[in-house]
C-alpha cells in the first residue's frame, strides 16, 4: 500500500550564524502516524522539529538550504504565508506556556487571531477542542477561571486544545512530558494515541520508553545528523547503526 | 577576637541610625509641611481664585493648571515612550547601531538637568514655535523630560514577559504584531502603567522647566492655548516673593499629598503585576 506523506524534508542543513546545527537532513514524515526524533541534548532534533513550521526564523542569523514541504508545497518558497503554514502546522512547546487569560480565552487565542469573531461559532471551537485534548470534564464549569491556576498537566492538555482549536493537519511537540508527572505523561500518551487518527504528529522526546510507547517511525539524531531513521519496532530491536544501539541502551545520552 | 565583635556591633549600630535618619528626614519633612499646610487647607482654598498674585484667595487656578500640565504631558509622552519602548525590545536587533543610539539618548535625557529643559522649551516652543508661554509648550517640555522615564520602565515591563508566550502565539499563526498587541503588552500593561504614574508625578513636581515654559500667570487656564502657573510654580513663587508663607505650605501640602496619592496607585499596580505573575 502506498504511504501517504504528509511532510518531508530534502537535504535540510540548518545554520545558527557560523554554526551548523542540521546536516543534510532527508526525512519524510506519514501521515496519521506519530513520528518520534530521539538523540542526545544538542544533537539538532528540536532545531529540526522547529523548521518544520519556520519557527527558527525567529532566531537571529538561523538560516538554511535544502527544502521542507508540507503536502507539495516547499515551505521555504518565497512568497509562502508563514501564518497559514503555522495555522496547518500547530506546535506544543516544553514547557506549558498558558496566557495569563481565562481557560476559554486561551483556546479561543488562535481562532479570533484568525477571524472568528462570533461567540457561538467560538463556544463550539473551545468546546470540541477541550474535549479533543480530554480535558473538557475537567473544566467544563470554571472556563472563565485563569488558566495559569491548572496544574501542570492540564496546562499542557490546555496549550494542545488551544493547538487543536486553530485546525492544524500536523502536530509538532517538543518534549511536550518533560515537566509532567508519571501519570499526566500517561494521559498525555494516551491523548497522542488518539490524536494520530486525525492529526500527524511529529515529537521529540528524551524519553526512550516514550518513543516506543507512542511512535510509528524514529528518527535518531546525532551531532545535527539523522544516523537512523526507521520503523519505531525495528529502530529498536535492530538497530543498523552501532551509535543507535549505544544510545537506546543507555551507553551515552 | 574582641576587636571584630566590638566593630561588627558599631557598624549595625550605624546602619541602623542611617536608616533611622531617612525615616526622621521624610517624617520631619512631611510633618512639618503637615503641620503648617494643614491649617490652610478648606474648601475655599481649593476653590477659589488667587488675589491679590496669590497673597489672598486659594489655589483653584494653579490646581487646573497643575493637572491640565500633566495629563497633557503624559498624552504626548505616554504613546511615544511605548512606542519606543516597543521598537526597542520588540523590534530593533539588539545590536544595532540605531538601538544603541536611541538608548544612549534616553539615558542622556535622563540625566539632564529640568533647568536645562525649561530653557530649551522656552527658546523653541515658546519663542521658536511662536506657543508663547502657555500649556502647549509647558506641556510638550514635559513630555521630553518624562519620556526616558516611560521607556526604560516600559522596556523592562516588556522584557519580563515570558519569551514562550511571544514562541507559542507566533506558533499559532499570530501575526509580530498580533502577539505584541494581545499578548505582549497586555502582560505588561501594570509595569507600563508603573511607568506613566511615575512620570506623572515628576511632571507634577517640576518647577524650573514649567515656569520657563508655561508662564506664571494666575489667570484660569481654558485652553492648551493659554498660559498657565502649576502649583509647583506658585509655591516657588509665594515663598521666594515673600507673599504669604501660610498660603506656601498650603500649596506644598496639597502637592504631597497628590504625590503620596500617585505613589499609592504606582503599588497598586505593581503588586498587580506580581499577581498576574508577569
Amino acid at each position: 500500500m502506498e504511504k501517504a506523506i504528509k511532510m518531508k524534508s530534502r537535504e535540510l542543513n540548518l545554520f545558527y550564524g557560523n554554526f551548523q546545527a542540521l546536516y543534510n537532513i532527508n526525512m519524510d514524515i506519514e501521515e496519521n502516524r506519530v513520528t518520534a526524533l530521539i538523540g542526545p541534548s544538542g544533537c539538532g532534533k528540536s532545531s529540526f522539529l522547529r523548521s518544520l513550521n519556520r519557527l527558527n526564523e525567529l532566531i537571529e542569523g538561523s538560516r538554511i538550504s535544502g527544502e521542507v514541504f508540507l503536502d507539495d508545497s516547499a515551505i521555504y518558497e518565497k512568497g509562502i504565508n508563514v501564518v497559514e503554514l503555522r495555522k496547518k502546522v500547530g506546535m506544543v512547546f516544553q514547557k506549558p506556556a498558558v496566557f495569563p487569560m481565562s481557560i476559554y480565552e486561551n483556546v479561543a487565542y488562535g481562532p479570533r487571531i484568525h477571524g472568528i469573531k462570533k461567540r457561538s461559532e467560538l463556544d463550539e471551537i473551545v468546546c470540541r477542542s477541550l474535549q479533543s485534548a480530554n480535558l473538557w470534564d475537567e473544566v467544563k464549569d470554571r472556563l472563565v477561571a485563569p488558566a495559569n491556576q491548572m496544574s501542570g498537566g492540564q496546562q499542557q492538555r490546555l496549550v494542545i486544545a488551544r493547538v487543536l482549536a486553530v485546525q492544524p493537519e500536523v502536530i509538532l511537540m517538543d518534549e511536550p512530558a518533560s515537566a509532567l508527572d508519571p501519570i499526566s505523561t500517561a494521559r498525555l500518551e494516551e491523548l497522542i494515541a488518539i490524536l494520530k487518527t486525525r492529526y500527524t504528529i511529529v515529537i521529540v522526546t528524551h524519553n526512550m520508553q516514550q518513543a516506543a510507547r507512542v511512535s510509528d517511525y524514529t528518527g535518531f539524531f546525532l551531532h545535527g545528523c539523522m544516523l537512523e531513521f526507521n520503523r519505531t519496532e525495528e529502530l529498536f530491536l535492530n538497530p543498523r547503526h552501532n551509535k543507535t544501539e549505544d544510545y537506546i541502551t543507555g551507553r551515552f545520552g | 577576637m574582641p576587636g571584630t565583635r566590638i566593630g561588627e556591633k558599631a557598624l549595625t549600630c550605624l546602619l541602623y541610625l542611617s536608616a533611622l535618619i531617612i525615616i526622621g528626614i521624610l517624617l520631619a519633612i512631611v510633618g512639618y509641611i503637615v503641620y503648617k499646610g494643614l491649617a490652610m487647607i478648606n474648601l475655599d482654598f481649593i476653590m477659589q481664585a488667587p488675589r491679590r498674585a496669590g497673597k489672598e484667595g486659594g489655589i483653584s487656578s494653579t490646581i487646573v493648571g497643575t493637572l491640565y500640565l500633566t495629563v497633557l504631558s503624559l498624552a504626548i509622552a505616554a504613546p511615544l515612550g511605548v512606542g519606543t519602548a516597543i521598537h526597542l525590545e520588540e523590534y530593533a536587533q539588539k545590536e544595532s547601531y540605531f538601538a544603541y543610539l536611541v538608548t544612549l539618548t534616553a539615558e542622556t535625557l535622563a540625566a539632564i538637568p529640568s533647568i536645562i529643559y525649561g530653557l530649551f522649551g522656552f527658546v523653541f516652543f515658546v519663542i521658536y514655535l511662536k506657543l508663547g508661554w502657555s500649556i502647549w509648550s509647558g506641556s510638550l517640555t514635559l513630555a521630553i523630560m518624562v519620556w526616558p522615564t516611560i521607556t526604560r520602565t516600559a522596556q523592562e515591563a516588556i522584557l519580563s514577559v515570558p519569551r514562550e508566550y511571544r514562541e507559542n502565539s507566533l506558533a499559532l499563526g499570530a501575526s509580530k504584531w498580533q502577539t505584541i498587541r494581545k499578548i505582549v503588552i497586555p502582560a505588561a500593561i501594570p509595569g507600563i502603567v508603573t511607568g506613566m504614574i511615575l512620570a506623572l508625578g515628576r511632571a507634577i513636581g517640576e518647577t524650573a522647566a514649567v515656569l520657563l515654559t508655561a508662564g506664571t500667570s494666575l489667570g484660569m487656564p481654558l485652553s492648551p492655548a493659554d498660559p498657565a502657573r502649576s502649583m509647583s510654580v506658585h509655591l516657588y513663587m509665594l515663598a521666594m516673593e515673600g507673599l504669604s508663607m501660610e498660603r506656601a505650605f498650603g500649596t506644598a501640602f496639597l502637592i504631597i499629598i497628590l504625590l503620596l496619592f500617585i505613589n499609592y496607585l504606582a503599588n497598586r499596580s505593581m503588586s498587580l503585576l506580581s499577581h498576574n505573575g508577569g
